[in-house]
């Protein structure tokens, strides 16, 4: 809850003007903020302004904003309104488009076939197995991220936003169906595509990386 | 084989609907007794929360320090 008592510290000095908490959230929010826009409009420089319309939106409207609401969650979900208005690639296609696609996220291969005793079932020898402790920091840990990383950058677009609200923003399933108008479904499957993607490529590293 | 089985193809797409509590009460049975009898999956379901806990980790960027200095500005200029 501190942070919450911060936030509405620092939302209370906004109203009354206080450029180093403008500064503050600002830097706090505004990384997470480019990262979802990008994903809805075609060029980096057009999801800043997005961005810095949100802000300019917030300063304008600071003495209306209800701090019932996280200011997190109003940010997005103001600026992915803004970023919709400017022109945001259709999506009325995409709920048919996720419903489609019924490939399964692991490589069908490591099943055994219908042919064996235990159809479905991992093959011998290419069970999963468990990921070592990587403590925060160490070396590994360190390989594993920058991983993860590299590959959250490569998923499909509505994979990448969804992962990046749900894991790296801490956003719940109930905000991300709001923010992103989808259905409760359709973001379970993309969260669980893109994770799944990230998965295979850490347990890829890990193979290499292992001896 | 028993009528409650669930092999490890099924498994593994549903594990992000385990993780939010999302499975129905049967699904969910399924589920729990074969992690009991499955070691791979066992391994599988940690490999996915391990994955989920280093994602949580990524961290933005810094911000570019022109882009910055312009909603610094703006600020200046609406507030």
């Amino acid at each position: 809850m501190t942070a919450a008592v911060e936030e509405s510290k620092l939302i209370a000095a906004l109203r009354d003007g206080d450029q180093t908490a403008f500064a503050q959230l600002v830097d706090r929010h505004t990384p997470s903020m480019l990262r979802v826009a990008r994903g809805y409009v075609p060029s980096h420089e057009i999801a800043e302004e997005v961005v810095q319309e949100t802000w300019i939106a917030l300063i304008k409207g600071i003495d209306g904003f209800e701090s019932r609401s996280s200011l997190r969650t109003w940010l997005f979900s103001v600026m992915i309104n803004i970023a919709k208005a400017r022109g945001a690639r259709e999506r009325r296609d995409t709920d048919a488009a996720i419903a489609a696609y019924t490939g399964g996220t692991v490589d069908p291969s490591r099943f055994r076939g219908s042919d064996d005793a235990y159809p479905g079932h991992w093959r011998p020898d290419d069970v999963p197995s468990a990921f070592p402790d990587t403590p925060e920091g160490s070396l590994l840990g360190r390989e594993l991220l920058a991983a993860a990383r590299r590959e959250l950058d490569k998923l499909p677009e509505r994979q990448r936003i969804v992962v990046s609200l749900r894991d790296m923003l801490g956003f719940d399933s109930a905000q991300v169906c709001e923010l992103l108008d989808i259905s409760t479904a359709n973001q379970r499957v993309l969260l669980h595509r893109g994770r799944a993607a990230v998965r295979q490529v850490l347990e890829n590293y890990l193979k290499e990386a292992t001896p | 084989m028993t009528e409650y089985s669930m092999d490890c193809n099924e498994l593994v797409e549903l594990v992000t609907a385990y993780l939010d509590g999302a499975l129905d009460p049967d699904t969910r049975t399924r589920f729990d007794r074969h992690l009991l009898e499955c070691d791979g999956c066992a391994n599988y379901l940690q490999q996915f929360r391990e994955t989920v806990r280093t994602v949580g980790q990524i961290r933005d960027d810094e911000l570019d320090p022109a882009f910055r200095q312009r909603l610094l500005d703006a600020f200046k200029d609406f507030g």
